[in-house]
C-alpha cells in the first residue's frame, strides 16, 4: 500500500479499534445503553451519529480558517445540533415506528461527546476529506460498539436476532437484559472481555520475552 | 487505584493525547476527562496547558467573530429549514398513515375518517388544518369514523397516561349507540417487555374493551362512573377494567388514559352527536 | 398530563431516576463518581443548570410555537444551555472561587450532559406545564446526585476491598451501576 493510502487506512481504522469510542474511550455513554435493546435500534442509532459526526467534521473542516477561537465551541455545537435536527426529521420520513422506538435519543445525539471530541480534535485541524474519514471511523466504531451490545441484549432479552427469532415458542427471554440494568451489565461484560483478551496479550508477549532475553524492545 | 480499564487497542493510552491537548485548550474536550474514572484526567489536561510558549495569538476581532456566527448560522439555518420542508410532506404521510391504521383497528367497520375538535366552551368543528397543526387550548381532538356508506360507525379519540416506565397512549374506540367504549389500541409505550407489553396481546385483557360502560351522568356534564382498572379477578361492574396479573401499573395507565381522555371528551361531543350522523 | 407535582418528583427522583432508569447523565456519573467530595457538588451544579435549562426550555417552547418554528427547538435549546452553563461558571467563579476550583473541569462539561438537554426535551415530549416542569427539573435532579453520591461512596469503599485485576476501572463501575439500576427498579409505581 503506498503511504498516503496506509495512512488514510490507518485514520479511518483508530476511530474503529484503536479509539473505539465505546469500549476503549467510553463516551457517548446515554444513546449506547439506552437504544441498544435490539440490533436494528442499535444499528440505526450508530448510523444516525455517524451521518451527524460525518457531516458535522465536514462542514467545521470547511469553516476551520474563518472560526475564531473564542467562538469554536459554539460554532461547533450549532454544526452539530443542525445536523441532528436533519436526521431527527429524515428518521421521522423515513420511519415512525424507529423514531418513536430511538425516542429522543435521537435529538440526545447532539450532546455526544464523541461528536464535539471529533470536530475539537481533528476536524478543526485537517482537511475535509482527512477529517470525515477520520471521523467516518469513529462512527463505524461506534455503530460496532452499539451492535455488539446489541446484539447479545436483543438475543438474551428476547430471544430474536434483528426480529427473527431464533429458539421458537418455548425460549424464556432474560428479559432484564433489555432493560436498564441488563445494558450496564452488558457493557461491563463486554469491558471485562475486551479486558482479558489484553491481558492475555500481555502475558503472551511476556513469556516469549524472558524466553528470548535478547528480543527488540517491546511495542508500547 | 486510577487504573485505566485495559482498552483493545495497544495505543490507547496515547490515544488520548489528541484530544486532551485541545482539552486543555478548550476545557470542553470530554474525551480524556470523561472515561477513566478518578482523577487521573485532571493531571493530564493541566501539565499540556502549562506547557505551551507563552507566544499567544492576538484576540480575535470582534467582527471577525460576529462574521463567523452570522455565517454558520445563516449555513446551518438554510440546512434546517431545508431538511424540514423536504421531510415535511414524507412526515405528514406518515403521520397520516399511522393515525387511520389505529382509527381503523378500534373501529372495525370504518372506511374513511375526518377528524374534529370538542371546543373549550362546548360544541364541535371539524379541525382546520391536517396532521399536528396545533388545538387551541383546552380544545380535544377526535376522529368521527364513517362506514362505507357514509353513516358514523363510531368515535375514536387518544389519551395518554403515565405508565411504569413513560406515557402509554391508548387510541380507543367509542360507540354511540352503546356509549361504550368498543376497542383498544396502543399508539406509543415504552413498558417493560413481557410483562408490560402484555396489554398488547392479553386476549382476556383486551376483552375488557369490547363493551366497556362510558356512559354520562344524567346532566352530562362527566362520566357516570370513572373507568378504572381493579385487581385482577375482581371486576364487577362493566366500566372498570381486569388489570393484568403482575402488570398492574400498565394496565392503570390505560385505564387512566381512557377515563382522562373521556371525562374531557364525551360531555362535549355527545350533545353534538347529530352533527356527525352523516359524513359531511 | 394530569400527574401531580409530586408524583413527577417523586418518579424523577426514584422510579425514573435519570441515571439509573433513564440513561440520562452517565459521561459524569462514570467519571465523577470516584470520590464522594466531588460527586455532591458536582450533582448540585448539574442540578441548577437542569432547573434553568428547564425554566428557559419552557420559555423559549411557548416562543418557538407561537411562531411556528419547532424546527429551530432543539439548536435553542442546546444554545441556552451552553450559555447557561457560562453564566453559572462565571457565578460560581465570582461568588464561590473554591467551589468553581474544585469542579475545575467539570463544570464546562455539564453542557455535554445528557440529563440536562434531557430533561428540556421530556419536558416538551411530555407537554408538562410550569409547575410539572420545574419539579420535573429539581426531582431529576435530584435523582442524579443520589444516584452519583451512592456510586461514590460504594466506589471509595471498594477501593479497600479486593477486587481482581481484571475488573478494575470502567468495567467495574457498569457492573456496580447496573445493580443499583436494578434496586431502583424496585421503586417501580412509587409515587402513583
Amino acid at each position: 500500500m503506498n503511504p498516503s493510502a496506509a495512512k488514510t487506512w490507518d485514520e479511518f481504522m483508530e476511530g474503529v479499534w484503536r479509539q473505539n469510542p465505546v469500549f476503549v474511550m467510553v463516551l457517548g455513554m446515554c444513546p449506547t445503553l439506552a437504544v441498544t435493546v435490539s440490533g436494528i435500534n442499535a444499528l440505526s442509532m450508530g448510523a444516525a451519529t455517524t451521518f451527524v459526526l460525518v457531516c458535522s467534521c465536514a462542514l467545521v473542516s470547511l469553516m476551520r480558517s474563518f472560526t475564531p477561537k473564542e467562538v469554536r465551541i459554539a460554532v461547533y455545537i450549532v454544526i452539530i445540533a443542525t445536523f441532528v435536527t436533519v436526521v431527527d426529521y429524515a428518521i421521522q420520513a423515513i420511519s415512525l415506528a424507529l423514531y418513536d422506538a430511538l425516542g429522543a435519543f435521537i435529538q440526545l445525539i447532539v450532546v455526544n461527546c464523541i461528536i464535539l471530541g471529533r470536530a475539537e480534535a481533528h476536524a478543526s485541524k485537517h482537511g475535509p476529506l482527512p477529517a470525515m474519514i477520520n471521523a467516518a471511523g469513529m462512527g463505524i466504531g461506534f455503530a460496532i460498539g452499539l451492535l455488539a451490545l446489541g446484539v447479545v441484549r436483543e438475543i438474551l432479552g428476547a430471544g430474536t436476532l434483528f426480529g427473527i427469532s431464533l429458539f421458537g415458542a418455548g425460549f424464556q427471554p432474560w428479559v432484564i437484559m433489555v432493560l436498564p440494568p441488563g445494558g450496564f451489565f452488558v457493557l461491563g461484560a463486554w469491558l471485562l472481555f475486551f479486558s482479558w483478551i489484553e491481558r492475555r496479550k500481555l502475558r503472551r508477549q511476556s513469556a516469549k520475552q524472558s524466553g528470548k532475553p535478547v528480543e527488540a524492545t517491546q511495542n508500547a | 487505584m486510577n487504573t485505566d480499564n485495559n482498552p483493545p487497542g495497544p495505543l490507547s493510552t496515547k490515544g488520548g493525547d489528541d484530544g486532551s491537548a485541545a482539552g486543555a485548550a478548550s476545557g470542553l474536550v470530554a474525551g480524556p476527562a470523561l472515561g477513566r474514572p478518578g482523577g487521573g484526567a485532571d493531571s493530564r489536561v493541566i501539565p499540556i496547558a502549562v506547557a505551551q510558549p507563552e507566544v499567544t495569538p492576538p484576540a480575535s476581532p470582534t467582527a471577525a467573530m460576529i462574521r463567523t456566527l452570522g455565517l454558520v448560522s445563516s449555513i446551518c439555518g438554510l440546512i434546517i429549514v431545508g431538511a424540514y420542508e423536504g421531510t415535511y410532506d414524507a412526515v405528514a404521510a406518515n403521520k397520516r398513515i399511522a393515525t387511520e391504521r389505529a382509527v381503523f383497528k378500534v373501529i372495525p367497520a370504518a372506511k374513511s375518517i375526518a377528524e374534529y375538535v370538542a371546543l373549550p366552551a362546548g360544541g364541535i368543528e371539524p379541525k382546520v388544518g391536517a396532521g399536528d397543526t396545533p388545538v387551541a387550548p383546552g380544545a380535544v381532538k377526535f376522529f368521527a369514523a364513517y362506514d362505507a356508506g357514509g353513516k358514523l360507525a363510531g368515535i375514536a379519540a387518544e389519551g395518554g397516561a403515565k405508565g411504569y416506565a413513560d406515557t402509554v397512549r391508548i387510541m380507543f374506540g367509542y360507540s354511540p349507540e352503546c356509549q361504550c367504549v368498543i376497542g383498544i389500541g396502543v399508539v406509543s409505550m415504552r413498558e417493560t417487555p413481557g410483562i408490560g407489553d402484555k396489554i398488547l396481546t392479553d386476549r382476556d385483557f383486551l376483552a375488557n374493551f369490547n363493551a366497556l360502560d362510558a356512559k354520562l351522568k344524567g346532566d352530562l356534564s362527566m362520566l357516570a362512573n370513572e373507568v378504572k382498572a381493579v385487581k385482577h379477578g375482581t371486576k364487577t361492574n362493566p366500566w372498570q377494567i381486569d388489570a393484568i396479573a403482575g402488570a398492574t401499573i400498565t394496565s392503570r395507565a390505560v385505564g387512566k388514559s381512557i377515563n382522562d381522555a373521556a371525562q374531557a371528551l364525551l360531555p362535549r361531543l355527545v350533545p353534538n352527536l347529530e352533527k356527525l350522523r352523516s359524513k359531511s | 398530563m394530569h400527574e401531580s407535582a409530586f408524583q413527577i418528583f417523586v418518579n424523577a427522583l426514584l422510579a425514573n431516576n435519570f441515571v439509573l432508569a433513564m440513561f440520562l447523565g452517565l459521561c459524569p456519573f462514570l467519571g465523577v463518581s470516584g470520590k464522594l467530595d466531588t460527586a455532591f457538588p458536582m450533582g448540585v451544579a448539574t442540578t441548577f443548570v437542569m432547573l434553568v435549562a428547564s425554566l428557559c426550555a419552557y420559555g423559549l417552547n411557548l416562543l418557538l410555537s407561537a411562531f411556528h418554528l419547532e424546527f429551530l427547538r432543539l439548536i435553542s435549546y442546546i444554545v441556552i444551555i451552553a450559555s447557561s452553563v457560562q453564566l453559572v461558571e462565571m457565578v460560581l467563579k465570582k461568588y464561590s472561587p473554591a467551589l468553581f476550583r474544585a469542579l475545575g473541569i467539570y463544570l464546562p462539561l455539564i453542557t455535554t450532559n445528557c440529563a440536562v438537554l434531557g430533561v428540556a426535551l421530556f419536558q416538551t415530549a411530555r407537554e408538562y406545564d410550569f409547575v410539572q416542569s420545574v419539579t420535573f427539573s429539581v426531582g431529576g435532579g435530584a435523582g442524579f446526585t443520589l444516584a452519583l453520591v451512592l456510586m461514590a461512596s460504594v466506589r471509595e469503599r471498594l477501593q479497600l476491598s479486593n477486587v481482581p485485576d481484571l475488573a478494575q476501572g470502567t468495567a467495574l463501575s457498569l457492573m456496580l451501576a447496573g445493580i443499583l439500576s436494578l434496586s431502583f427498579m424496585g421503586f417501580a409505581g412509587l409515587g402513583g
